[in-house]
């Protein structure tokens, strides 16, 4: 609790018993001489002490910005009690804060409040309140405690009080002041744009450091920049007075000044504002806004305009240009935006996705079928972003006619310069109808190509097969033959056995080993015997044939004479000479050299030819002659008649096998036939060869010509 | 036919044709031959071992055992292998006659064969081995 204190009503100052004279006046004197303000409460605290009897003294100050009472000064007091005291201004019923706005002392009690007790005041306190500048609302500054709480403390306190808040508050308003001073020069100068303050008769009254270096220079400076400076004041002067300023409607108008360091021409824009009041007089704050490089900037973008509307202009020209060149093109051309919407597109493309005026339903549909399928062709180039190309074809249909119209589609991406994102598509569409249709002709070309290539390849497979088929029917035949060979073989075994028991007892018969013969047996049997032998020697022919043929003869070679081989044939054939009417004149040359050959094959085949000769020769001569050709080293010997002869369409046949020219039933000649086929296999053994000349009703003449010396095969 | 009997050559006919059997051993004897006879080679070399011929006639197309493996064993018997073989064929194909030779055969004929003409050939082979006689027959004792 606090409470009034009664105070002592005051005396004159040489009446009181309060501190003396010249103590206050020493007081007064320190406090109006110093500028610091907590010497100052210092000071008053401790003169408290020494000349009033206080034992325990506190100033507390209002910070109005925290709105709190803190301690800014003590005496008897701890330093830290000192610095942790505060009270909040709202707190209205604290005993500080009471007494903060009571007109008169106030005694407190130590007991009365926790926030004094932490302060360790050892008894009941005063408190007065101090004010700030005289003349304004009396707003509390502060308040002045003092312990012990007597009558004269009081009285002293409030004489303190008056003195020292007036003081102090000075004191911090003068510090205030200078801050703030410092503030704003340090707010103009920060400022980038020269500002400056002029009085009423144009004297520079403030400027910050950019203007100073335009309207201000030193001694020290060079020439030029002085000069510049001077000529920059008269451009500003001249500027202001020209304008008109009033009230508070600033002024704005372009000022061309000097670069004191640089010499350039500096464009300003100056903004001219009146400022301060009628008390000190009227002023003018100009702000300068380097416009140098606006107006620079300014010029160039008008340049640009104008380059822009003329490049416009080229490019305007440039794109009629170019779409009458792409009208002209036959291929539809398409430009896509990225959303895929047509953008521009040629005449031919018009043609193909445009809805023109009076188009019928169906050609409407048309143009909407075209235009998906262009648009999902198109949807796949914005997907498959990583090829600057995309080729496909599109199934299109003729708009007027409904015809299908296959176009190959080239779509190129159209990049923005700056960001490579894709800006458009151009897609042009080729119509394929035609390469089609030539494709679709080549395509019919090569399959009969092929078809002529596989028909070729059948054939010569057949031909394959065929020739296979004929190899084995040659091999076929050759075992046939050889077969037949080992058949006729086996045969003449057959027929020589009971043949053998025939001719045996014949034989014996005839020799009458088995007993006399009577009458005409003997006759009988040598018919017997004679046909009996006759078959023999068929069968003998079907043997050689069959041996030739299966390449079974033996071939015996040796070197013989031909005259005595010729002997030897012309005795075998005497007795069927003699019972016929034909001669035989033999012609050989004793001087032939020797033969080497099959001494019994030759043989046989000259026996062969002269009996055939003497058989086919009804009457006449038949002459037997051998020669020898040195130069073809050959022998060739010949057997020439004057019989029946052969015709020329006969004369090949009768070398084959069973053969006779005269082949009816009722031929004269017997014999199988078998003979001249023999020779002839038999010649062609010893490499020689059989000829025939004949005339029919003239005669014949077969020469076997053989080599002098046959080879070995 | 009889067994042999009497003092002239024994001659071992080896045929399956009976007819040529008969025909050449009516000639042999009539030439004055003693002749046995078998129809295959098996047969022959059985009799061979029991009679022991001067001379055996051998067709080669045999029944039983053929003509050419008779003589191979024949000839591989010490008992029988001095007995002459005189191989007589009616195939003309071949090399009957070298296959013949190298069975051991020691002549070689082939059909039709005349029977004088077999029994010359006969007459030629026993000249040249030592023999127990001379064939007596009638057609010889008559010159």
């Amino acid at each position: 609790m606090s409470r009034a204190l009664s105070a002592v009503p005051a005396r004159n100052g040489r009446g009181s018993s309060g501190p003396p004279a010249e103590a206050k006046l020493a007081l007064v004197e320190f406090l109006l001489g110093s500028e610091d303000p907590r010497a100052c409460t210092g000071r008053a605290l401790e003169w408290l002490g020494v000349h009033a009897g206080v034992k325990q003294a506190i100033c507390a100050q209002v910070d109005s910005a925290a709105e709190r009472l803190v301690a800014a000064a003590g005496f008897g007091v701890p330093a830290s009690r000192i610095e942790q005291f505060s009270v909040h201004l709202e707190a209205r019923d604290h005993p500080l804060v009471k007494a903060l706005t009571a007109a008169h002392p106030v005694a407190l009690t130590v007991s009365d409040e926790p926030t004094l007790h932490s302060l360790q005041l050892r008894g009941p306190a005063a408190a007065v309140a101090f004010h700030g500048l005289e003349g304004e609302e009396r707003e509390p500054a502060g308040l002045l405690l003092a312990s012990p709480a007597t009558p004269e403390t009081a009285r002293v306190l409030e004489w303190l009080a008056e003195l020292l808040g007036h003081r102090l508050v000075r004191l911090l308003w003068y510090r205030q002041l200078a801050r703030d001073r410092t503030l704003l020069y340090g707010i103009v100068n920060a400022v980038p744009d020269p500002v400056m303050l002029t009085d009423s008769e144009g004297r520079l009254v403030v400027a910050n450091s950019r203007a100073e270096s335009l309207f201000a220079s030193r001694a020290e400076q060079s020439e030029g920049r002085r000069r510049a400076v001077t000529l920059n004041n008269m451009l500003f002067s001249a500027a202001l007075g020209e304008s008109a300023l009033k009230d508070a409607a600033p002024d704005r108008r372009e000022l061309l000044l000097v670069d004191p360091v640089e010499g350039s021409d500096l464009l300003f824009e100056l903004l001219s504002t009146l400022a301060g009041d009628s008390r000190e007089g009227m002023g003018i704050v100009s702000v300068l806004r380097n416009v140098s490089d606006l107006r620079r900037a300014t010029e160039e973008i008008e340049a640009n305009y104008a380059r822009q509307r003329v490049a416009e202009a080229a490019a305007r020209a440039e794109r009629d240009r170019l779409d009458l060149i792409i009208d002209s093109v036959a291929d539809p051309i398409v430009v896509t935006d990225p959303a895929g919407n047509i953008q521009m597109m040629n005449a031919p493309a018009d043609r193909l996705f445009t809805e023109a005026p009076g188009t019928s339903a169906d050609e409407l549909q048309r143009v909407r079928a075209n235009d998906a399928n262009f648009t999902s062709f198109v949807a796949n180039v914005f997907f498959g972003l990583s090829d600057l190309r995309y080729r496909g074809s599109i199934n299109l249909v003729d708009v007027k006619t409904g015809a299908p119209v296959p176009v190959e589609a080239v779509s190129g991406q159209i990049l923005n310069e700056q960001h490579g994102e894709l800006s458009a598509v151009v897609t042009i569409l080729h119509d394929r109808t035609e390469a089609l249709e030539r494709e679709r002709l080549y395509e019919q070309l090569k399959r009969a190509s092929g078809e002529l290539e596989r028909k070729v390849r059948e054939a010569t497979a057949e031909l394959v097969r065929h020739n296979e088929l004929l190899r084995r029917q040659a091999i076929q035949l050759e075992q046939a033959s050889s077969l037949k060979s080992q058949f006729l073989a086996n045969m003449s075994h057959e027929f020589r056995t009971p043949l053998n028991a025939i001719l045996g007892y014949t034989s014996m018969l005839l020799k009458g080993v088995l007993g006399p013969l009577h009458g005409e047996q003997g006759e009988g049997l040598a018919r017997v015997d004679s046909n009996a032998r006759h078959l023999l020697g068929i069968i003998n022919d079907i043997l050689d044939i069959s041996r030739i043929e299966a390449g079974r003869m033996p071939l015996r070679l040796s070197e013989f004479p031909l005259p005595e081989l010729v002997g030897e044939v012309l005795a075998e054939v005497e007795p069927i000479v003699v019972q016929s009417s034909v001669h035989i004149e033999a012609s050989v040359d004793r001087r032939l050299p020797p033969v080497q050959s099959d001494r019994q094959k030759v043989k046989q085949i000259i026996l062969n030819l002269l009996t055939n000769a003497v058989k086919f020769t009804p009457r006449g001569a038949v002459t037997l002659s051998a020669r020898y050709d040195p130069r073809a080293r050959e022998v060739a010997v010949s057997v020439s008649d004057t019989g029946i002869g052969i015709a020329a369409e006969d004369q090949a046949r009768i070398f084959e096998d069973f053969q006779q020219a005269d082949s009816s039933p009722t031929r004269t000649h017997g014999g199988a036939g078998l003979g001249l086929s023999i020779c002839r296999r038999l010649a062609t053994m010893l490499g020689g060869k059989i000829q025939l000349e004949s005339a029919p009703g003239v005669g014949s003449t077969f020469t076997l010509v053989l080599p002098r010396r046959r080879g070995r095969r | 036919m009889n067994p042999p009997s009497g003092v002239g050559p024994l001659v071992l006919l080896v045929d399956d044709y009976a007819d040529n059997r008969d025909m050449y051993a009516r000639y042999l004897t009539f030439a004055g031959y003693r002749v046995d006879e078998a129809t295959n080679g098996q047969e022959a070399l059985d009799k061979a071992g029991q009679i022991h011929p001067d001379l055996i006639v051998m067709d080669l197309s045999l029944p039983v055992m053929d003509g050419w493996e008779a003589t191979r064993r024949l000839k591989a018997n010490p008992q029988t292998r001095r007995i002459p073989v005189l191989a007589l064929t009616g195939h003309a194909l071949g090399d009957h006659e070298r296959e013949a030779s190298e069975a051991g055969c020691d002549g070689y004929v082939t059909k039709p064969c005349l029977p004088e003409d077999l029994a010359a050939r006969i007459n030629v082979m026993l000249a040249g081995t030592p023999s127990k006689s001379r064939p007596r027959g009638r057609r010889g004792s008559r010159g």
